[in-house]
Formats: structure tokens, C-alpha cells, sequence
């Protein structure tokens, strides 16, 4: 039997209503709106692997990421995580036992703990709701077993989340999504709200763990640089589609599509190293009303009658029309 | 040597509450001159907004100036009443917050509030003013600034908001800008304009800018200096090339270090253990002591005063050749 | 892990028990700040506690018809060359001691009071936290019964109630069924206010992640309304719940001067001005005066305490 992916997007959509009011509606003359905050996403992700998604705002890359543990429901396509469908109805009982296996890390340490229960019983609560353990006892033993993993103590347990920084509530965080012994775990922006220093710490554990628990990420980020430090392949969206998807070191040495290029040549040079830059321009479009054929033409310097009209698909890893053509050399920007 | 465009002198700002007096800000000088960038970056609590505050008057209780002075082109400006540092906050010194709708007042048009804040500081007609408002759109990047001028703030994306801000601050010529977090809001993409937008600003209009951010790679690209903040003190201050690739103080190497880069490879990244101390823990001696692996007996009980090395300032026993540990440095 | 991390040291170190947490709270520091706070708590401290201690407080039980004497009646207070002892209050036209009936009314007065918000924020709660948390179609139906409900003053609804229990009951209610009837009709005009509050603050607590966690671990949705949300949500109901029993103390004292409230057989404070009422013209002012002198300082002192509990809690007014 070949390799077979852990997890499986394919062709996951989801639209927003985003129309006013029924009676607005009839009173002004309205037509119902519709955002497609994802338009048409696929990838797979390897056991043991960290797969990014980078993109700035509105590029719709946390609504896949919630998509794929299940928060949101997809207007079209589906996840397959170890080969069970998440969206048939008929595999229920499976995709109970499979929740347990995903889980999920949030942006805001802040807003992703309840802020009137004690550490321990967040970090609990996954053991007693998947019931894997029944004596009290022993779970008081996992949670602060749980917690020395994450570099907390087992005492830290007794504490309530504003007692803890930012870097220590993400800690607890992770803890809450390890409990259940999650085997992928989906990471939103998860060191956009922490300052760098604590930052380094957060991806250090998160490696670390990766490492000792064989875990599979997908890793929302918009940060390139983050994103480079942890993931193997990368996919950059776009207004609601993966533009470019890549094995990670040869999405930073030899972008292809012009808006990966652009994303890098954005990115403050920490290093000072005085690389020659193509200054970035315009913004991202309203995606209520995105442009046609390729969304990315507006701002592309290379774009054509064909890209105004005809939405490029993804072939060899990149939309573009300039590419697929021939008219832009791969190699260019490196 | 000509005058500084902004000179703090040991400044002190304190928070009074009930569990008693916390020091936001414990004794921090610096200078800024004409047509100079100077990033003021650290971590959050490292009281870097704080010191933007208090150089523009804007503290509040229960926080007070408790010491020092700031001199704008050698006046004191800290102990001036309300009134007239309302005055030298308009006309001298423009500001640039976070996020732009806070500087913006939504029920008014773009133009509006442009040709006001002109004509309160200078002596143009109506119609002067708004084609000085017309020419300050178009030098901060907003295309057909003669018909944009009569929209609202809402009907600008988030780029172009900051960039009608940058505008609003540059009214008045002021001799400084001071930036707070200017870029946070903003995607990557858009943030490299207004960051090349400002460095331009800076140069053009010989401007001292104060850049606030805790993005090391905003002050890379934009600074000319930098001081680097750790608990409500400098940790070291100098030329921002030496800085970020030299970096002396070892809370700074730390910082450098916990940066993932885009070039180079690196399994694990530098990491300082710990965070930063609330302002009611913060230890005695040098505040970083507890996080730093050249910790040494002194640390722990006096506090280092900045000391000249090369081009930086650096507040760190490390570097005072009378004591410190001679393996240590590196 | 090798590069555990610390806790930062931190010179105030948070007390563990509960009581302990309480006592170092911003709340309890800047309710010792607040001197008009303080004799607000103790003055309805005192009116809550004479209220349960009625019964052994009062020299006279002003219930038992065998306590009282009709000699004893339109007693002047005990400061007028016409007082006696032990009538402090002096009494009124069937003898019964003023201030004896103002503690039992008290009680009957605080009990409605009580009830009434029990019910109403019950009622509300559940209401605002089920629209919040569920939304759409349910959130719509359950938000226009409360528009609706807006429209008509409480006392209004009060009446209604208390016309239409009365029609199917027939005539004369006992006392029991009296309390009963204005507990219902006081929670019922009351609960829209909780409900709005607390249907706003889901709307803003079931957008946190915190909820998006407790959803991935398939965590049944009425687990996560009642054990995630509602106790994030209760902050601000506690400060409608004390503003409104000042309120639900009112309402009812309207409804018993009104005459569809508590009987003179069981008087609230409001049965007793009514009373007192009757007699005021005719120099008896002590009848009405001190029953309404008790119940305006209770309210007060109530209102005061709301208004201070409102401030405490939210960080932002300070």
C-alpha cells in the first residue's frame, strides 16, 4: 500500500451570508450578498508533518482551519482525516471516536480559557468528556503530568488563567489539546498575540512535542518567517484560494507565483542584509466583490487579458497564468 | 553638536495604586535629532508606549511623571500646564497610534478634519488650506487625493486610514512624530508602505521621528537608532545596524536570536526563559537578572547604569571592565 | 521539559481559599473606599435582618387579633404626651402597633421583593441565554415576545395578572395565593431586562474560543450554555438583580396601595400606607409616615448598593 495522507482537504469551500436584513432587504431593493471566504482549497497533509497555510487578512485562512476540526460546517467539499470523511452522515460513531485525535490551539490565549475555571479543570476537561480516564485520582495525575510536558508545574494547576501570561496561557492551551492524546493538532495564529521572545518559546515546545508525540500540524499563520521555521510544505492563499503550494524551503528560495514573490519582498529585513526588494504595492481587494479571473491581477505586474478573465488553476503547485504560459521564468526573483 | 530635536533626561513615570507605587518607567534618557529615526522596541510591559505618553504629556492618572525632564529643541516640555502642552502637542509634535480610527473622528469628512488642524496652526486661507490638505494626501500615497479628500474615514481601507493619519500629523510641519505601533494593524504587504512612507517622511522633511513598535524588523528597516526597553529601563541603545547584528546587552542577543529568520536555518530558536516582570515583581539589581545566563553576584544587587561601549550604550555589568567576569563576554 | 519556565515571582502573591480571594478582591477594596456604600450594605443588612427577626423583635404580633385592644388605638408615637409604651410608633385604628406591623410588612414586602427577582431573573436568564447561544429563528421569537412585552409598564402586567387569577380563582384570594399571584406578576414584568443583558453578553462570551474548545471535545450544547457561558455572563445580572428588587419592593408596594396586593389581614409596607392613607387628613400622620419612611430608605439603601455594585464591576466607569 502507498503512503496515504493523514489528512485529506479536498475542494472545501464556504460562503458567507453576508446580506442585510430580510426587511432591509425588501425596504432598499437589496440582492442577497455572498462572501466566498473559501473558494475551492485542497491539499494533504502527511502523519508527522506541518503543513502552513500563510496568507494576510481576509485571505481565508482561518476558515479552513476551522473547517477542518469541525467548527464550521463547509458549503462544499471535504476533510478525510485517516480516512474517514468528516462531513458523511453515515460515519458518526467514527467520527466521534476521531474527534478525540483533533484538536485545536487558538490565536488568543486570553479568550481560549475559560476565565472562571481553574487550570486544572480546563485541562481536565477533555479526560472526563472523552471519558479516557474514570478515578479522580488519576486524572489529577495526567493534568499534572500534562502540565510539566507543556514546562508548567503541576501546582500551576490550582491557578486561574489571569494569573498566568500570555506565553503560559498558550501553555495551558496546548496542555487542554494534548489531553485528550490528539494526534493532529490544528495551530491558529498561534504566537501572533505573544511578544518574540516568548514566541520562540511556544514554537520550541511546539517542535518539541512534535518530536516526542509524532504529532501532525496544520499551522495557520500570516508570518512567513514563522511559518518557515516550523513547516515542511506551505500553501499561500490568496482571496479565498491557495495560490502556491510548495515544499517549505523551495517556496522561500525560488517563489514562483508573483504574490508569494511580493509576500517576501514585504517582509521587514531583520537580518539587514540590504537584499534587493521590488517595492510592494496597492492592497487586498473587498472580497465581497473580488476581482475577476485571477484575483490576484489587479496588483500583478505581469497580468494579461487572459488573467482579467480566466481564474488560473492550480497546476505544478502554482496559479498563474504568467507561469503556466511561460511568460514569467520561475526562477526570476531568486 | 547641534541641539537634539527631543531629549529625555532621565525620565520616571509611576502608576499609583493601592498595593502601592509601580514604576512604569525608572530612568531612561535618550536623544533624538533633526531627521532622525529612533525605534524605541521591547516586549509588551517594557513600558514602550508609556515613555511615547509621557513625552507627549498623555499620562493620566493614576500615572505621573515622577522624575527627569523632556526638552523639545532645548524647551522643557513635561511641566508645562495642559493647556499649552495641547498647543505644542498639535503644532510641534504630530502622533501616529496603532490603530488609525482613534486618531479620526468618523462623522467628519477626511477634508474637514484636515483643513481644521491647518488652519489652527497656521495662518492659510480656507481655500489655501485644502489645497495644502490636497498636496499632503498625495505625498503620503493617496491617489486622486482631490477627490478622496471629501470622503469619510470609513470609506478608506486600513492602509490608506494610516496613511490619511500620517497625513493629519503632518499638518503642522512638527518637528516630531511620534509613531506608536504605526504598522500593527496592518497587513505585511501594506505595512512595507507605510514604513517606507515614514522613513521617506523622515528624510524629506528632516522630521525626528520616535518609531514605538515590537516588531524588531520594522525597526530594522526603518530606524537609524534604536533602544532596545526592558522593565521600564533602556537595556542598550546605538546604531541600529550594530544593534541587530551585534547586539551587546543579553537580553537583546536574546531577542535577536528569538527571531525566526527567513534566511537562515535554525532547528531550535534562541530562547529567554521566562517573561518579562509585572511592574509589581520587578527583582532588585538588574531587572533582566532572573533570565540571564550571564547572570553574576552584582547583578543581583546594584543596578547597571548605562556604559559607553563602541557606538552603544548598554546598561549591563557585563561591560564595566572593573567587575565584570572576564569569560563572559562574548 | 528541559526549558521549564518560572512563574514570575510576584510580591502579591493571590490568596488560595475563597474568602481570601474576596477579601483582596478590587471589589471588597473599593467597597471600604465608599462610605455611602458601606451604610447603604448596613442598612439593608438591618432592614433584612429585623425582617427575619420580626417575630422576636416586635412587641406585638399585629396578626393575631387576640393581641390586639381597641383601647390601644390611634396611639400617637411614644415622644407625644399621648404615647405609651411599649407602642413606639404609636398605633393605628384597630390598635395595632405601627412598628411592629412595619417589620411584619417588612418581611412580607422583602419576601415578594425577593421572590419576584428569583423569578423574574430566572425566567430572564434562561430566556436571554437560550437566545444568545441558539440564535436565528428561536433568538427572533424569544427577542419579539420581549419587544412586546416592553410596551406595557409593569404595573400594567401586574394588574393583568393579578385580574386574570382573580377571574379564574373567583373573588377573594387567601394570602399564600395573594404572595404567589405577585411573585408571578412582578417576575413576569421584570424579566426582559435580564434576558437582553444576558442575550447580549453570549452573543459576545460564545464567539470566544474558549466555547470553540469546549465544542470540539463534543461537548453537548446545553452542557456548554449552563456550565461554560452562564457564568461569564452573570456579572452584570447580579447588578440588574439588586437594582431590580428595589424595583420589585416598589411594585408591589403601588400594587398594595392600589388595593390588588397583600390584604390588611397579611399588610405589606404598601398595605400600611395604604391604610395610613385613610387617615392621614384626619392628624393620624404617623400611620402612613413611618411605613413610608421604612420603605423609602429600604429602596434607597438598595438602589445605592446597586449603584455601587454597577460601578465596581465595571472596570471601564472607574
Amino acid at each position: 500500500m502507498t503512503e496515504r495522507s493523514y489528512v485529506e482537504v479536498k475542494d472545501l469551500r464556504r460562503e458567507f451570508d453576508v446580506s442585510k436584513p430580510w426587511l432591509n432587504r425588501v425596504l432598499e431593493g437589496g440582492e442577497k450578498q455572498y462572501l466566498k471566504a473559501v473558494d475551492g482549497v485542497s491539499f494533504s497533509i502527511a502523519k508527522g508533518e506541518t503543513f502552513a497555510l500563510v496568507g494576510e487578512s481576509g485571505s481565508g485562512k482561518s476558515t479552513v482551519a476551522r473547517m477542518v476540526v469541525g467548527l464550521l460546517p463547509p458549503t462544499n467539499g471535504e476533510v478525510v482525516i485517516d480516512g474517514v470523511s468528516m462531513s458523511s452522515k453515515a460515519a458518526l460513531a467514527e467520527r466521534q471516536r476521531l474527534r478525540r485525535r483533533i484538536q485545536m490551539i487558538f490565536q488568543d490565549p486570553y479568550a481560549s480559557l475559560n476565565p472562571r475555571w481553574q487550570v486544572d479543570r480546563i485541562v481536565a476537561e477533555p479526560i472526563r468528556a472523552f471519558r479516557l480516564i474514570e478515578r479522580e485520582k488519576e486524572i489529577t495525575d495526567r493534568v499534572g503530568e500534562l502540565l510539566t510536558l507543556v514546562g508548567l508545574h503541576p501546582a500551576d494547576g490550582k491557578k486561574y488563567p489571569h494569573e498566568f501570561s500570555g506565553g503560559q496561557r498558550q501553555r495551558v492551551a496546548i496542555a487542554r489539546a494534548l489531553a485528550s492524546n490528539a494526534e493532529f493538532i490544528v495551530c491558529d495564529e498561534p504566537t501572533s498575540a505573544l511578544d518574540v521572545s516568548v514566541q520562540a518559546q511556544i514554537l520550541n515546545l511546539m517542535r518539541d512535542l512534535q518530536d516526542r508525540l509524532g504529532l501532525t500540524y496544520l499551522l495557520i499563520s500570516h508570518n512567513l518567517a514563522v511559518v518557515r521555521h516550523m513547516a515542511s510544505r506551505i500553501g499561500v492563499m490568496y482571496l479565498g484560494r491557495i495560490v502556491e503550494i510548495s515544499n517549505g524551503r523551495e517556496l522561500f528560495a525560488h517563489p514562483k507565483h508573483p504574490y508569494t514573490r511580493m509576500l517576501l519582498d514585504a517582509v521587514p529585513d531583520v537580518g539587514m542584509t540590504g537584499r534587493q526588494r521590488i517595492p510592494v504595492s496597492g492592497e487586498i481587494p473587498n472580497p465581497i466583490s473580488p476581482p475577476s479571473g485571477c484575483t490576484f491581477n489587479p496588483r500583478c505586474p505581469f497580468a494579461n487579458e487572459r488573467c482579467r478573465a480566466e481564474i488560473p488553476p492550480l497546476l505544478g503547485g502554482v496559479a498563474c497564468h504568467a507561469i503556466h504560459e511561460g511568460r514569467l521564468a520561475v526562477d526570476a526573483a531568486a | 553638536m547641534t541641539q537634539p530635536v527631543l531629549s529625555v533626561r532621565d525620565l520616571r513615570v509611576e502608576f499609583v495604586t493601592r498595593r502601592g507605587i509601580l514604576k512604569a518607567i525608572d530612568g531612561i534618557s535618550f536623544d533624538i535629532a533633526k531627521g532622525e529615526v529612533l525605534g524605541v522596541v521591547g516586549e509588551s510591559g517594557a513600558g514602550k508606549s508609556v515613555t511615547g505618553s509621557a513625552v507627549i504629556g498623555l499620562i493620566d492618572p493614576p500615572g505621573r511623571i515622577a522624575g527627569g525632564e523632556v526638552l523639545l529643541s532645548g524647551m522643557r516640555i513635561d511641566n508645562l500646564p495642559p493647556e499649552e502642552m495641547r498647543r505644542v502637542r498639535g503644532k510641534r509634535i504630530g502622533m501616529i497610534f496603532q490603530d488609525p480610527l482613534t486618531s479620526l473622528n468618523p462623522l467628519y469628512r477626511v477634508s474637514e478634519q484636515l483643513i481644521e488642524t491647518i488652519r489652527t496652526h497656521t495662518n492659510l486661507s480656507a481655500s489655501g488650506a485644502r489645497k495644502r490638505a490636497i498636496d499632503l494626501l498625495a505625498e503620503v500615497g493617496i491617489p486622486a487625493p482631490e477627490r478622496r479628500i471629501d470622503s469619510y474615514p470609513h470609506e478608506f481601507s486600513g492602509g490608506m486610514r494610516q496613511r490619511v493619519v500620517i497625513a493629519l500629523a503632518l499638518c503642522a510641519e512638527p518637528e516630531l512624530i511620534i509613531a506608536d505601533e504605526p504598522t500593527t494593524a496592518l497587513d505585511v504587504s501594506v505595512q512595507a508602505q507605510i514604513i517606507s512612507l515614514l522613513k521617506r517622511l523622515g528624510r524629506e522633511h528632516g522630521t525626528a521621528i520616535m518609531l514605538v513598535t515590537h516588531d524588531m524588523g520594522v525597526i530594522a528597516e526603518t530606524a537609524d537608532r534604536v533602544a532596545v526597553m526592558y522593565a521600564g529601563r533602556i537595556a542598550e541603545i546605538g546604531p541600529v545596524r550594530d544593534v541587530v547584528q551585534n547586539p551587546l546587552h543579553p537580553y537583546a542577543k536574546g531577542l535577536m536570536g528569538a527571531i525566526p529568520s527567513l534566511e537562515s536555518d535554525t532547528d531550535r530558536l534562541v530562547q529567554i526563559p521566562g517573561s518579562m516582570p509585572r511592574l509589581s515583581a520587578i527583582p532588585p539589581g538588574c531587572p533582566f537578572n532572573p533570565r540571564c545566563p550571564y547572570v553574576f553576584d552584582r547583578c543581583r544587587v546594584e543596578r547597571p547604569e548605562p556604559i559607553q561601549h563602541s557606538e552603544h550604550r548598554v546598561a549591563c555589568h557585563l561591560y564595566d571592565q572593573s567587575s565584570a567576569p572576564s569569560e563572559a563576554v562574548a | 521539559m528541559a526549558d521549564a519556565i518560572q512563574a514570575a515571582p510576584a510580591s502579591h502573591s493571590p490568596p488560595t481559599t475563597w474568602t481570601g480571594r474576596f477579601f483582596d478582591s478590587d471589589i471588597w477594596a473599593s467597597f471600604k473606599r465608599s462610605k455611602l456604600t458601606m451604610v447603604a450594605a448596613f442598612l439593608t443588612a438591618l432592614f433584612m435582618a429585623s425582617a427575619i427577626l420580626a417575630g422576636v423583635l416586635s412587641p406585638q404580633d399585629p396578626f393575631d387579633p387576640a393581641q390586639l385592644e381597641l383601647m390601644n388605638s390611634r396611639l400617637p408615637p411614644i415622644w407625644d404626651a399621648e404615647g405609651q409604651m411599649p407602642f413606639v410608633l404609636g398605633t393605628d385604628e384597630q390598635g395595632r402597633d405601627i412598628f411592629s406591623a412595619i417589620l411584619y410588612g417588612l418581611r412580607i414586602s422583602l419576601a415578594v421583593g425577593i421572590l419576584g427577582v428569583a423569578f423574574s431573573a430566572t425566567l430572564g436568564i434562561t430566556l436571554g441565554l437560550v437566545a444568545g447561544y441558539l440564535g436565528g429563528t428561536v433568538d427572533a421569537i424569544i427577542m419579539r415576545i420581549a419587544d412586546v412585552q416592553l410596551t406595557f409598564p409593569a404595573i400594567l402586567i401586574a394588574l393583568l395578572v393579578d385580574g386574570v387569577v382573580k377571574a379564574v380563582l373567583g373573588g377573594q384570594l387567601d394570602e399564600v395565593t395573594t404572595l404567589s399571584v405577585l411573585v408571578f406578576s412582578i417576575g413576569l414584568s421584570f424579566w426582559v431586562q435580564y434576558a437582553r443583558t444576558v442575550r447580549g453578553s453570549v452573543m459576545v462570551e460564545k464567539n470566544k474560543d474558549y466555547i470553540a474548545a469546549a465544542r470540539l471535545i463534543g461537548l453537548p450544547t446545553p452542557v456548554i450554555m449552563f456550565r461554560h457561558v452562564l457564568p461569564n455572563v452573570l456579572g452584570p445580572v447580579l447588578v440588574i438583580a439588586t437594582i431590580n428588587l428595589a424595583l420589585a419592593v416598589i411594585t408591589e408596594a403601588t400594587l398594595s396601595f392600589l388595593g390588588t396586593g397583600m390584604p390588611e389581614t397579611m399588610p405589606s409596607l404598601g398595605t400600611l400606607i395604604r391604610i395610613g392613607n385613610n387617615y392621614l387628613f384626619s392628624g393620624e400622620w404617623w400611620i402612613v409616615a413611618f411605613p413610608g419612611i421604612a420603605l423609602a430608605v429600604l429602596v434607597l439603601a438598595i438602589n445605592l448598593l446597586g449603584d455601587w455594585l454597577r460601578d465596581a464591576l465595571n472596570p471601564k466607569l472607574r
